[in-house]
């Protein structure tokens, strides 16, 4: 037996009860009553049977065993439950009962299970009238080619209008039919794999022009390599494409995040001189601000569940800008015209601030779970997947810079804050209030890193310590940035997350990232003031 | 004339702090009815993500033990320090723990850096470390107790079961951990032992990322490129912080567990705890224990943990779940209680000769023995899957424990090496268990 | 701090170098004598366990002198002596690693973690160190080297202020993350330890760890009468005036580079000697060392003792660290806020640091004095 080895595993695991399958067709009731079986040998050899069958009576109970809606009970009874977790189903009648859930199991599945039951669910799904289950499904038997699909496949193509849908089935019909005795069909498949395949079907292409030792190839006929050949230079043309824009959206991606956590240090830092060591831990309270209004919801808007965020986000921003307006008034103010004695005081914070909430929350990371519209990614190009909280992150950093440019340049306040960090006695004679300017300002800066703190909460841990490790990064974007300028702190976070991820493949992820730091040491030396330098009071100093 | 009155002041100063740490070492020692059990896990920096509920497992097992009448007729007393995640303040404050607060007993470390960092430390002071973690192997000392696994009773069985036709019959393997010891010395291994069943270096991929890496984006999409050549499993080695971000890079780029499983050797229930897991369906872990193993020790451990919690008012309060190190300090807290019962001294010495072949019964469904040759255990090897509350369905267990392999066969290295503390053997490393003349005070150190 | 610029005396007085001598004489004669001398139970006695924690916060004392001379005396602040600090110790490893000889697990001539990356030979980096001598150089040299690369090329840029006390903390970070790499080939994150003899004498004996503690006092004897020397002299007044009015000083014909470079390298080269004696007695050397937040933390002793005094620095670092040895026993949960406390009071009430908080209580005491603290920038 020389097939490729992936084709070897799913065939095997497919047949695995073809082989002692009985002459006669199995029994339905008997098959869909296995699925509730306490051994998963039986549920396996039940959903073969089923297989066989392609009877689409059992779906529902094969997406309940899927979700671990299945129950049985000791009398070979089986039973769905819906999502309240309430209304029990029989399975076989599909009539509503009245049974006592403490007597019932629930039968355990693994993932040997599971990749049985996911394409056996998607074949009988392929009829779905939604067009999003019928993709779905199609994908799904994309992944898992095997020949008890390809009639249903056929069949379905019959009657598929929608293109996208069509074009995967194809694809899944392809992959079977590339296992065919018959050339003309492998030559066919070939030719549809070159046309719609990436690169999960290369290495099935590539397997066809291996030798085995005495010379001969795995493909038999010429002509069926000979396409398998230029198929294979076609999926790897759009692959390199298809590369190069993956590592520009990484970076786009890493650079929104290295925007967000820096942002708010572009202000207390940047404009104000602060240096602001306790900003990694504004992060911080942003990100356990999400925990708690997580939490919140849970208590009290269970339904809402999913629209946290929107209470999160202000929620953030207000708490850390009052926890920095509080810090600035309680510590900083004291310590303007001295920076380098606010890396001491700021250090000491942050100290503090870490360790109280380890002492309220523990120390252990808490969980913040994406809300179910941001779970998931789309398939923007061929394997390059955008995760929706990366698209997310992505526009909310450019909310956020376009929010905090128009409140600096648009409104009075802005103008306040560059008038006192430009020339605070000159400000001070023209009648502005620079103590509440600075206390505002350090309490923008600090919201903002408030809302950086929920973006991370998004895609990291949430930690007592997550501040420490954005700490630097956000100094280095700031400082590449130029001290003072938000534009320029925009333009280093591109940059240094779009190089960070095009070098990364290169030399891996820890030598891409000393290099950019070496780039970083030597870029400065080029432009002692970062990108843009600026006059502010941190430039005076 | 300031500089003088400077130095006056730093030299009082410097006496005076002399002074109080005497006078702590002095306050220390006066106390001759406890028995004092030394805590030596970080509770700030990077590793007190771990390390504080092992502290608080060994406060609970201090207290119910207490609460039993204590041992020898005395309270147990815990000396609790941080040190801090900082590596040389580990042995500094293990010194510390020995020499000025004369403990009988220590229960400490996590990382295997700590652990080397310790390791002179007790061997000079003769000490006696309880060491919870599953770890490298390539060690056995003397002073040491491994209450953790060995790289054959978590990542070789995790490994032949990603083989077997139940875990997906994997034939492409990537292995991923964070750039240390443990990572590198399992994957080292498993590399000999996978070439051994026949896969070939080119359908094996090593990737390392340093500690705290948070951004797996590239990373993921590389292996769902190298799964595309087959059948592929994921053995994941990658250390506390830097699991959320890599979890969650893999359920946004939609890796499934049917198509690649991780298999996790650092992930267990505390872990999980920080991601939603609903994604993550069926991913793996391989432990010696979790916390939905199901037997009468294990809920009574459970039940404790909770009424624990509950009483002290730790935070996280009923989200706190138990874990395999935490069972590993349950057993080990027991196995030192009952051979200090069995030698009727806390006399280091005695207690490790008591240790050996001690017997607990353990949560994990099975009576642990202390190995007395290399003073690890024989552990059962369970394996589980993630499921949409945050534990694990179990998949998959040996028939019974299994013993642990100090030196690992599958390094050529260190295949012929033995370790053998069995009296009168005094052998943690060498190729023949040697025998010792001199008693058993004069500490062979790792030889 | 007006005396500094008027002349020498006040460091060079008769008094002052009295108890210099007298601190030179509880350190480095009573304590060892205290330790070694009484019965194990007499209430004289110094316990074992002190004297390697002294050495270790005399090694901090000579990186806290370090750093005291370029943030103290010229104004720059770095937030990357840890890695000189860390490479020095690393030089020192090298050595103890290489003496270990064929005792180590493997029981090969190469270190422990080369046999274990199926390394074959010693890398060409590692040639030399099994020689004492060879080692310790390397151990000033190579922080001396990097020092004034780095410096060159940053002072000649004119880079000054936050933007240089961000870019050395880049250093330190990307150094880190070169040398956690296992591949890179110095044990990664485990570092060099194990170490088992030095000079051929056993580390673990008691009289070594004297003996290493007796060195090291000297050491920063020595480096205080330097760091005493430089900012009295000439050199250490442009020094100052670098701090004080850099551009000022360029008008005036002088190029300040030089002078910059000259003391950036030797502070350097201190912490290199501060970690070679380091890492004997704590017994490992890990990249942890060169993490951003420990080289913060060394600028923090500086801060909290008084910068620009030079006692103040060994002081600060021996009080924060005698704090923080102190409270993660004695309050292991809530040491943290002792510390960060600590650092937030010091700046608010103290900003010269205690040493010149003291000097303010006793000008007061003396009731003749106007305010003398809060005038002063020292800040670049």
């Amino acid at each position: 037996m020389k097939l490729p080895g992936f084709m070897a595993i799913v065939i095997t695991m497919a047949f695995a009860g073809v082989e002692v399958r009985a002459e006669e067709a199995p029994d339905f009731n008997e098959a869909l009553q296995g699925l509730g079986s306490k051994s998963r040998t039986t549920i396996l050899k039940s959903i073969d049977q089923l297989s066989e069958l392609n009877d689409p009576r059992s779906l529902s109970a094969l997406e309940a065993l899927l979700g671990k809606r299945l129950r049985s009970d000791d009398h070979d009874g089986l039973f769905i439950v819906d999502e309240s977790g309430e209304i029990f189903v029989d399975a076989l009648t599909g009539e509503e009962v009245r049974v006592d859930p403490d007597s019932l199991k629930t039968p355990r599945i693994n993932n040997r299970v599971r990749r049985s039951l996911k394409p056996l669910i998607a074949r009988l799904r392929l009829r779905n009238p939604d067009v999003s289950i019928r993709l779905a499904a199609a994908e799904e038997l994309e992944n898992r080619p095997s020949a008890d699909a390809a009639d249903s496949i056929r069949l379905a193509l019959e009657e598929e209008s929608d293109q996208t849908v069509r074009n995967v089935l194809e694809v899944a019909l392809a992959r079977i039919e590339l296992k065919s005795d018959d050339p003309q069909l492998r030559l066919g498949a070939v030719e549809v794999l070159g046309e719609h395949g990436d690169r999960n079907q290369e290495a099935e292409l590539v397997a066809l022009l291996d030798q085995n030792e005495d010379g001969q190839f795995a493909e038999s006929d010429p002509a069926v390599r000979e396409a398998a050949q230029s198929a294979i230079q076609r999926i790897q043309r759009t692959a390199f494409l298809n590369d190069m824009a993956g590592h520009f959206f990484y970076g786009l991606s890493l650079a929104s995040v290295l925007l967000l956590a820096a942002l708010g240090l572009a202000i207390t830092f940047g404009l104000m001189g602060v240096i602001n060591m306790a900003h990694g831990e504004m992060l911080m309270l942003g990100a356990y601000t999400t925990y708690v209004v997580i939490g919140l919801f849970e208590q009290h808007l269970l339904a809402w569940l999913d629209w946290y965020l929107l209470i999160a986000v202000p929620t953030a921003f207000l708490v850390c800008a009052a926890v920095g307006m509080l810090l600035e008034r309680g510590v900083i103010r004291f310590l303007y015209g001295r920076p380098l004695e606010t890396l001491l005081a700021t250090w000491g914070i942050s100290l503090v601030l870490i360790q109280t909430v380890r002492l309220t929350f523990g120390a252990q990371n808490v969980e913040v779970a994406n809300p179910s519209w941001l779970s998931g990614g789309y398939e923007i190009l061929s394997g390059v997947v955008l995760p929706w909280s990366r698209i997310a992150i992505v526009m909310f950093s450019i909310t956020t810079v376009a929010v905090v440019w128009w409140l600096l340049q648009r409104t009075r306040l802005g103008l306040y804050v560059r008038a006192v960090t430009q020339n605070r006695e000159m400000a001070a004679g023209l009648g502005i209030a620079t103590s509440r300017i600075d206390m505002l300002t350090f309490g923008l800066g600090s919201g903002i890193a408030g809302l950086g703190g929920v973006a991370l909460s998004q895609v990291g841990n949430v930690g007592p310590e997550l501040g420490r490790s954005y700490i630097v990064d956000s100094f280095m974007v700031v400082v590449l940035g130029g001290v003072g300028n938000i534009m320029g702190t925009v333009v280093a976070a591109l940059g240094l997350g779009v190089l960070n991820k095009f070098l990364e493949p290169v030399s891996g992820a820890v030598l891409g990232k000393i290099f950019v730091l070496g780039f970083l040491i030597l870029f400065i030396q080029r432009r002692p003031q970062g990108i843009f330098a600026l006059k502010g009071r941190a430039a005076e100093a | 004339m300031k500089t003088k009155n400077q130095l006056k002041k730093i030299v009082c100063g410097a006496i005076a702090v002399a002074l109080c740490l005497g006078a702590a070492a002095a306050g220390a020692e006066d106390d001759d009815d406890t028995i004092k059990v030394g805590v030596l896990h970080s509770l700030s920096g990077t590793m007190a993500i771990s390390e504080t509920s092992l502290k608080d497992t060994v406060l609970m097992m201090i207290e119910e033990q207490n609460a039993k009448g204590g041992v020898l007729g005395k309270q147990l007393e815990a000396v609790v320090v941080d040190p801090a995640s900082d590596w040389p303040l580990f042995a500094e404050k293990a010194r510390e723990l020995i020499a000025v607060h004369d403990v009988d007993v220590v229960f400490g470390c996590w990382t295997s850096v700590s652990r080397k960092s310790v390791l002179p430390v007790f061997e000079e002071l003769n000490g006696l470390l309880f060491y919870p973690v599953q770890y490298e192997g390539e060690e056995s000392s003397w002073n040491v107790f491994y209450t953790g696994a060995a790289p054959n009773q978590q990542a070789i069985p995790a490994v032949e079961y990603l083989m077997s036709e139940d875990g997906g019959g994997a034939q492409r393997w990537v292995l991923l951990g964070t750039d240390y010891v443990y990572p590198r010395t399992t994957n080292k291994i498993l590399r000999y032992f996978l070439n051994s069943k026949g896969v070939k270096d080119s359908d094996i991929m090593e990737e390392y990322t340093p500690f705290g890496h948070s951004d797996y984006q590239t990373i993921v999409a590389n292996v769902k490129k190298f799964a595309a050549g087959g059948p592929t499993a994921v053995v994941s080695t990658i250390n506390g912080d830097s699991n959320v971000p890599f979890y969650k890079e893999l359920a946004a780029q939609g890796i499934k567990a049917e198509d690649i499983p991780v298999v996790a050797f650092s992930v267990g229930e505390e872990e999980l705890r920080g991601i939603d897991t609903a994604p993550l369906e069926g991913h793996l872990a391989a432990w010696n224990y979790f916390q939905s193993i199901d037997n009468p020790t294990n809920q009574a451990f459970i039940e404790q943990w909770k009424q624990y919690v509950k009483d002290n008012n730790l935070p996280g309060g009923d989200e706190r779940v138990t874990n395999d190190p935490m069972e590993a300090h349950y057993i080990g807290f027991k196995m030192w209680v009952q051979a200090v019962e069995q030698a009727k001294t806390t006399d280091v010495d005695a207690v490790r000769q008591a240790l050996s072949g001690q017997v607990v019964q353990s949560p994990s469904g099975y009576p642990i023995t202390m190995d007395g040759k290399n003073h690890h255990l024989h552990k059962p090897v369970v394996i589980g899957e993630v499921n949409h509350e945050g534990q694990f369905d179990i998949v998959w267990a040996t028939d019974g424990p299994i013993r642990a392999d100090a030196w690992s066969p599958h390094i050529p290295d260190s295949a012929s090496k033995v370790a053998d503390w069995s009296y009168p053997h005094l052998c943690g490393n060498c190729s023949e268990p040697k025998i010792s003349h001199s008693g058993a005070k004069s500490s062979p150190a790792s030889q | 701090m007006p005396e500094l610029h008027t002349g020498r005396h006040p460091m060079h007085s008769a008094r002052a170098w009295w108890l210099l001598a007298c601190f030179v004489a509880i350190a480095a004669v009573m304590v060892p004598v205290f330790n070694l001398v009484p019965d194990e139970d007499s209430i004289w006695k110094l316990p074992d366990f002190l004297i390697p924690l002294f050495g270790k916060f005399i090694c901090y004392a000579i990186v806290a002198l370090a750093i005291d001379l370029i943030w103290g005396y010229a104004g720059i602040l770095s937030l990357g002596h840890g890695v000189f600090f860390a490479l020095g110790g690393y030089a020192m490893g090298m050595y103890l690693m290489r003496s270990i000889g064929t005792e180590g697990v493997y029981g090969n001539e190469l270190p422990d973690f080369m046999v274990f990356l199926d390394w074959k030979e010693l890398p060409w980096f590692w040639y030399g160190f099994e020689y004492f001598a060879f080692a310790f150089s390397m151990a000033l040299v190579v922080p001396g080297a990097l020092a004034f690369g780095f410096g060159w090329l940053a002072f000649r840029s004119r880079i000054t202020g936050v933007y240089f006390s961000i870019i050395t903390q880049a250093m330190t970070f990307a150094f880190m993350l070169l040398f956690f790499r296992n591949d890179t080939g110095f044990g990664g994150n485990n570092g060099l330890t194990d170490f088992k003899r030095i000079l051929g004498i056993s580390l673990q004996e008691p009289g070594t760890r004297v003996g290493l503690y007796v060195v090291s006092v000297i050491a920063l004897l020595g480096t205080y009468l330097a760091c005493r020397y430089i900012v009295c002299s000439k050199l250490g007044r442009l020094v100052t005036a670098v701090r004080d009015a850099e551009t000022k000083l360029r008008f005036t014909g002088y190029d300040p580079l030089q002078y910059k470079l000259f003391v950036w390298t030797f502070s350097a080269v201190l912490c290199g000697l501060a970690g070679a004696l380091y890492v004997p007695q704590v017994g490992i050397i890990n990249p942890s060392e060169m993490q951003p937040a420990n080289s913060i933390e060394m600028a923090i002793w500086v801060a909290v003792g008084g910068r620009g005094t030079l006692v103040g620095a060994v002081a600060g670092a021996w009080l924060v660290n005698a704090t923080k040895s102190w409270f993660t026993v004695a309050a292991p949960e809530t040491w943290l806020y002792v510390l960060g406390g600590t650092f937030i009071l010091v700046t608010l009430f103290a900003p010269r640091g205690l040493v010149g908080l003291l000097e303010s209580v006793r000008l007061r005491g003396r009731a003749d004095s106007t305010s003398p603290t809060g005038s002063e920038e020292v800040d670049p």
